[in-house]
C-alpha cells in the first residue's frame, strides 16, 4: 500500500522519540550551534486532491533532501525538521496552511508548493505573514512580477523559460507548422502564449490552437479540429486524464501522424510501457530532468536517485511500476539546498532574520552543477526570484526516454518583467 | 478534418460515452426512482468498480482478457455488497429521509474518496483492454468516378469502443426485460409506485430497499469496468459520472426507464456533436446551457409525468 | 422576555463575544476565525433560500464567484478603489441571482437542484474561457496596497477580522430581522407547504424570487468580502465543491436556525483543521463525522439544542 512517508503524524512519531536523538551521536554534531533547536521548514504538500500524484514524490524527495542535509551537518550546526500540511491541491486552504505555519507551528519558511492556483491564493497569506515562501511550481507567476518580495522560485524553473527554448529545436528538426493542444486554463495559456511567440521568432507558424477544458475525460472528438497540413502536434496536459489523453491520440492517427512533440507533464507519474502507449515510439518530450538514466549520467543524478530511491527507469526501487514525477521533484530538492545556502549565507538564527534570508538567495546567481543542484547547473535571476537553468528534450526509444538534445541557459532566458528588490518588505 | 467526417466521429465518441452514460444512470435512476433518495455517493460507486477492476486486472495479470472478464464479474459484486451495507448501517437509520440521506451520502462519498486515497493511490492506472483494433472508417465522396470510397484522416473507432456499445446495450435490454417479466422486477415497480400499499400487500419494502441500492452501485460499477479501458481508474474519477447521471436522471423523467436512456444519448451525443461547431471550453458551456434550458421548460423530464 | 426581544438579546451577545474574541485570541485562531466568519456569511446566504424557503440549491457558488469577481475584475483590470468594487460585486450577485431565479424557479425539488448546478457549472466554465481577464484556474492577487479603505488597511489581522465581523454581524441582523416580519413567514410557509400559501392568496412565485435574491446577494457580499480580505481571487471559488459547502456547513449547525450557519462553518473547519494534525486521513474523519452527525443529530447542532433545550432559539 502506498503511504505517504511525510506525514504529520510520522513526524509526530518522529518528535516523541526525540527523547532518544539526544543521546545519539547526530547531537553532537549540531551541538556546536548557538541554537541546537531545529530550523523548521514547512512542506505545503498536495497530498489529497487533484495533485496527490505529485504531492507524494515531492514528499519523497523532501524527506531524502531533509536526510542528506541534516546528514551533512543540518544548517548553521541546527538539524531541519519538515512540518507537512496537506493543502488538499486547493489555493483557500493554501493559505490557510500558510497561516498555519507562521502562527501554529512557528515554522522559519514554507516551502513546495506546486500547483499554480495554490501559489496564487497563497502567496497573500506568505506576503501578510512576512514568511519567505519557496515555491517549486514552475508557473511563470513568480517571474511575472504578480506575487511579492517573500515569495521565491530557485529551484526549478518556470514554464515561459521552458516552452521558448523548446522552439528552436521544434522548428529546426520537427517542422515549422505546429498544431497546439493544450488544457484551457492558465497553464494551458501560457503554453500557448509562450511557444506561439518563439515558434514564430524561429520563422515557424501555429496553425490551430487546440484548448481543452479541464473538466473533460475523453479526447477524440477534439483532434479532428487538427488541421491535415500540421507538421508537428505540440501537446501538453495535466491531471489524472493524461493517459487517456495521449492513448486517444494514438489512437486516432494510427499509422500516419505528424511529428509529436509533447511536454512529459502528460505523462508525469506514468508508465510508458502502460497499454496503449507504444505509438509513442519515435516523438519527442521536454524533460525537466530525464526520467530515464542517460548513458553519460552524472554522478550527481546517480547520487539524487539512491537518495529519493528511483531506479534508472524513474521508477520506485521498491516498485517499479510506481513512476515518479521525475521531471518536477528534482526542485524539492534543489530548493532546499538553496534555503541551506541562504539561510548559511545570511547567519539565519530565528524569523527575525527572515529579511535577511530572502536578501541573501536573492544575491545569488550562478549554481553549479553538483549533489545540491543534480538536474545542471542554474542561474539564479535575484531581481525576479526566478531560476533558470537547461532544458531537455527525448526520444522515446525502445521504449525509454533518450536524451537527443540539452538547450543552453542562455535559450531559456527572456527579458526582466519585475524587480523585487526595489519593493518593501 | 472535412464536416462530414468530422461529424461521424464525433457521433461515435458521443455515443461511448452515452453508452456508459446510460448505465450509470440507470443505476441512479433506481435508487432515486424506487427510494427516493439522493445518492451523492453514487460516482464513488463507479470510482469503487474502476479500482475494483485494477485489482483483479493486476492480480490476474497474465491476459488482459480473463482480469477483464473477472472484474467484469468482482467489481459490480463488491460495490453491490458495500452499497448494502451502508443501506443497512446507515440509510436504513435516516429512514430515508430526503435531506438526511445527501448529508449522509456525502460523508459516504468522503470515506470512500480517502479510503480509495490510502488503498490504491493517487495514480490513474490504466487497465488493458481485452481487444483493441484500430478500425479505420471510410467516408464517400463525390469523385470524377461518382461516388468513391475514402479513407479519411483520422475517422477511426477501436473494436473496444464498439464493443462497449454493444454490451451497454444488451444490459439495458436485458434490465428492462427483467423489470417489466421477473418478480422482482414487479416487486421493484410496485415499491416506486406505492410504498405504503406495497408494504399492505407484505412486500418487505426494506428488503427492496437495499437490494435496489445494490443493484444501482453494481450498475455504476459495472459501467466503470467497461471504461476503464478506455480511461483509467483514479480515486477522482467519480465526480464526473455524478453530475452527469444527475442530469441524465432528471432529464429522462423520474423512474423512466426509456426517458434515461433517451436522455443519456442526448445529453452524450449533444456533448460530442456540440463540440464539432464550437471551440472545447465553449461547445461545454453550451451543451450545459441547453440542458438546463430543456429542464427549465420542461421540468417534469422528457418522459415524466406532470407532478401536481 | 418577548420571543423577538431574546432572539435579539442572543444575537448582540453572540456579536459581543465575537467582538471580545478578537483581541483574547492567539494569532493563528484569530486568522481563522475571520476566514470563517466570511464562510459563515455566504452560509447564512445559503440558508435563506435552504433552510427557511426550503429550496436545496446546489449552485451557490456561482453567487459567491459572482461577488468574487464582480469585487475583483474592476480592482485588477481598472484599479478600482475597493468600495465601489465592493458594491459593484454584491450588485453581480445580485443581478445574477434573479436571472437564475427566473429560470429556475420554474423547477421544484430534484430538478431546481440540478438547474442551479448546471448554471453554476457554466459560470464556472465561462470563468476558465475568459482566462485572458479572469487567468483562468491561476486566478490572480488583489495586491496588498490596494486592499485599503479609507486608510485603514485591510490586511492587518485586527481590522480585517474585524471587517469580517462587520460583514457577518450584517447579514446575520438583516436575515434574523427578515424572518420575524411577514416576508420571512411567508417564506417559512412555503417550505412548510407550497400549495396551501399560494391558496392562501400569497404570490409565492414574488416571495421565492425575493429569497433567491437577498440569498444570492448575501453569498455575493461574503465572495466579494473574501477576494477584498484574503487577496486572492480564482476559479475554484466556482467549482462544484465550494457549492456543496454551504449546504453541509448550514445542515451541521442546522438549518433555518438563525446561528447554525456559522456553527456549521466552526465546526467543519476545526474538524478538518485538527484532524489534519495526526492524519493525512482526515477527509476520512470529516465523512465519519458527518455520517455520525446525520444519524444521532438530524436536525443539525443548533436544530437539535432548539428540539430539546431551547425552543425559542430563532
Amino acid at each position: 500500500m502506498p503511504k505517504l512517508m511525510t506525514s504529520r503524524r510520522s513526524l509526530l512519531k518522529g518528535a516523541a522519540a526525540g527523547g532518544l536523538l539526544t543521546a545519539s551521536p547526530l547531537v553532537a554534531r549540531f551541538a556546536s550551534a548557538q541554537s541546537s533547536a531545529p530550523i523548521k521548514i514547512g512542506f505545503q504538500q498536495h497530498a489529497t486532491g487533484i495533485g496527490a500524484a505529485y504531492g507524494r514524490w515531492y514528499g519523497r524527495t523532501t524527506d531524502a533532501a531533509v536526510k542528506a542535509i541534516n546528514e551533512a551537518g543540518g544548517i548553521n550546526g541546527r538539524p531541519v525538521e519538515i512540518i507537512a500540511e496537506d493543502d488538499g491541491t486547493d489555493p483557500k486552504r493554501g493559505a490557510e496552511v500558510v497561516e498555519k505555519f507562521a502562527n501554529q507551528h512557528g515554522t522559519d519558511v514554507a516551502f513546495g508548493t506546486l500547483f499554480s492556483h495554490v501559489v496564487y491564493g497563497s502567496a497573500p497569506a506568505a506576503g501578510e505573514q512576512k514568511m519567505p515562501y519557496f515555491v517549486v511550481s514552475e508557473g511563470h507567476h513568480v517571474a511575472s512580477g504578480k506575487l511579492n518580495r517573500y515569495t521565491l522560485q530557485p529551484g526549478i524553473t518556470d514554464v515561459k523559460s521552458q516552452v521558448q527554448a523548446m522552439a528552436p529545436y521544434v522548428s529546426e528538426n520537427l517542422g515549422k507548422k505546429v498544431t497546439m493542444i493544450f488544457p484551457d486554463f492558465a497553464f494551458g495559456h501560457d503554453h500557448r502564449d509562450f511557444f506561439t511567440a518563439a515558434i514564430e521568432a524561429q520563422g515557424g507558424e501555429v496553425l490551430e490552437h487546440i484548448a481543452i477544458p479541464p473538466t473533460e475525460t475523453s479526447f477524440t472528438k477534439y483532434f479532428p479540429k487538427i488541421p491535415r497540413d500540421t507538421e508537428v502536434l505540440y501537446h501538453v496536459m495535466v491531471g489524472p486524464a493524461v493517459l487517456t489523453f495521449v492513448k486517444e491520440l494514438g489512437e486516432f492517427f494510427g499509422p500516419s501522424s505528424p511529428e509529436i512533440f509533447g511536454f512529459i507533464d502528460s505523462l508525469e507519474a506514468v508508465d510508458l510501457s502502460s497499454p496503449g502507449l507504444e505509438f509513442l515510439e519515435g516523438t519527442y518530450f521536454w524533460e525537466g530532468n530525464p526520467r530515464y538514466a542517460q548513458a553519460d549520467q552524472t554522478s550527481f543524478d546517480k547520487n539524487f536517485r539512491a537518495a529519493v530511491g528511483v531506479d534508472e527507469n524513474g521508477a520506485s526501487v521498491s516498485d517499479p511500476a510506481d513512476v515518479s514525477t521525475y521531471a518536477h521533484m528534482f526542485g524539492c530538492w534543489e530548493t532546499l539546498h538553496v534555503i541551506k545556502a541562504g539561510m548559511e549565507a545570511a547567519d539565519y538564527q530565528g524569523p527575525q532574520d527572515r529579511q535577511k534570508l530572502i536578501e541573501a538567495v536573492e544575491a545569488m546567481s550562478d549554481m553549479a552543477e553538483s549533489d545540491a543542484h543534480p538536474q545542471g547547473p542554474k542561474v539564479f535571476n535575484g531581481k525576479t526570484h526566478q531560476v533558470f537553468g537547461k532544458q531537455y528534450i527525448s526520444r522515446v526509444e525502445g521504449g525509454k526516454l533518450l536524451r537527443v538534445h540539452a538547450t543552453s541557459i542562455e535559450d531559456t532566458l527572456y527579458p526582466d518583467e519585475v524587480d523585487y528588490t526595489t519593493m518593501t518588505f | 478534418m472535412e464536416f462530414g467526417p468530422h461529424l461521424l466521429l464525433a457521433t461515435l465518441e458521443g455515443a461511448v460515452g452515452a453508452a456508459v452514460l446510460a448505465l450509470t444512470a440507470l443505476g441512479l435512476s433506481l435508487v432515486f426512482g424506487v427510494m427516493r433518495v439522493v445518492n451523492v455517493a453514487h460516482g464513488e460507486f463507479y470510482m469503487l468498480g474502476a479500482v475494483v477492476a485494477w485489482f483483479v486486472a493486476s492480480t490476474l495479470g497474465s491476459a488482459p482478457a480473463t482480469g477483464f472478464v473477472a472484474a467484469l464479474l468482482i467489481a459490480p459484486v463488491c460495490a453491490a455488497v458495500v452499497a448494502m451495507a451502508a443501506d443497512r448501517l446507515v440509510l436504513k437509520r435516516l429512514h430515508y429521509d430526503p435531506e438526511a440521506t445527501i448529508v449522509a451520502t456525502i460523508g459516504i462519498l468522503y470515506i470512500m474518496q480517502q479510503t480509495a486515497l490510502m488503498g490504491f493511490g493517487p495514480e490513474a492506472r490504466p487497465v488493458a483492454p481485452p481487444f483493441n483494433t484500430r478500425i479505420a472508417l471510410p467516408w464517400v465522396e463525390w469523385g470524377e468516378n461518382g461516388l468513391a470510397l475514402f479513407y479519411p484522416w483520422g475517422l477511426s473507432t477501436t473494436s473496444y469502443k464498439l464493443f462497449v456499445i454493444a454490451a451497454a446495450a444488451a444490459i439495458l435490454i436485458g434490465f428492462a426485460l427483467f423489470l417489466s417479466r421477473s418478480r422482482f422486477g414487479l416487486i421493484m415497480r410496485a415499491t416506486q409506485l406505492d410504498r405504503e400499499t406495497a408494504l399492505a400487500f407484505g412486500i418487505p419494502v426494506e428488503r427492496v430497499y437495499s437490494l435496489v441500492f445494490g443493484l444501482g452501485a453494481a450498475l455504476a460499477a459495472f459501467a466503470a469496468v467497461l471504461i476503464v479501458p478506455i480511461q483509467q481508474a483514479h480515486y477522482l474519477m467519480g465526480a464526473d459520472p455524478l453530475l452527469l447521471s444527475f442530469i441524465v436522471v432528471i432529464i429522462g423523467g423520474l423512474g423512466s426507464l426509456r426517458g434515461t436512456v433517451v436522455a443519456a444519448l442526448l445529453i452524450g451525443m449533444s456533448d460530442g456533436i456540440i463540440s464539432v461547431f464550437f471551440s472545447p471550453t465553449l461547445a461545454k458551456i453550451l451543451a450545459t446551457l441547453l440542458v438546463a434550458l430543456v429542464l427549465v421548460f420542461r421540468p417534469q423530464g422528457l418522459y415524466g409525468k406532470k407532478r401536481a | 422576555m418577548s420571543l423577538s426581544a431574546r432572539s435579539i438579546a442572543l444575537h448582540m451577545s453572540l456579536i459581543a463575544i465575537l467582538f471580545i474574541l478578537c483581541f483574547t485570541l492567539s494569532d493563528y485562531h484569530q486568522g481563522n476565525l475571520a476566514r470563517i466568519l466570511v464562510l459563515a456569511t455566504y452560509a447564512i446566504g445559503y440558508n435563506v433560500l435552504f433552510g427557511y424557503t426550503g429550496l436545496l440549491s446546489l449552485g451557490h457558488a456561482m453567487f459567491f464567484a459572482a461577488g468574487l469577481y464582480g469585487l475583483g475584475l474592476p480592482m485588477h483590470l481598472a484599479g478600482l478603489a475597493p468600495l465601489p468594487a465592493f458594491v459593484i460585486g454584491v450588485l453581480c450577485a445580485a443581478l445574477l441571482s434573479a436571472l437564475v431565479a427566473l429560470l429556475a424557479l420554474r423547477t421544484i425539488g430534484v430538478a431546481f437542484m440540478i438547474v442551479t448546478l448546471m448554471f453554476a457549472q457554466c459560470v464556472f466554465l465561462s470563468i476558465l474561457y475568459f482566462g485572458t481577464w479572469t487567468r483562468g484556474d491561476e486566478g490572480f492577487v488583489i495586491p496588498q496596497a490596494a486592499r485599503q479603505i479609507m486608510g485603514l488597511d485591510l490586511t492587518d489581522p485586527t481590522t480585517r477580522y474585524l471587517a469580517a465581523l462587520l460583514l457577518f454581524s450584517t447579514a446575520l441582523l438583516i436575515t434574523a430581522r427578515i424572518m420575524q416580519q411577514r416576508f420571512g413567514h411567508v417564506l417559512i410557509a412555503v417550505r412548510e407547504n407550497e400549495e396551501r400559501t399560494q391558496m392562501l392568496g400569497y404570490d409565492v412565485f414574488r416571495h421565492k424570487f425575493l429569497a433567491v435574491v437577498i440569498s444570492g446577494s448575501i453569498s455575493g457580499a461574503a465572495g466579494a468580502a473574501y477576494g477584498l480580505l484574503f487577496g486572492y481571487v480564482g476559479a475554484t471559488f466556482a467549482s462544484v465543491q465550494y457549492s456543496i459547502f454551504p449546504l453541509l456547513w448550514v445542515l451541521l449547525g442546522g438549518a433555518g436556525t438563525t446561528i447554525g450557519p456559522l456553527v456549521g462553518a466552526v465546526f467543519m473547519f476545526y474538524l478538518i483543521d485538527y484532524s489534519s494534525g495526526f492524519t493525512n486521513a482526515y477527509m476520512l474523519i470529516a465523512g465519519v463525522a458527518l455520517v455520525l452527525l446525520v444519524l444521532f443529530a438530524r436536525s443539525g447542532i443548533m436544530g437539535e439544542i432548539r428540539k430539546r433545550w431551547v425552543p425559542w432559539l430563532p
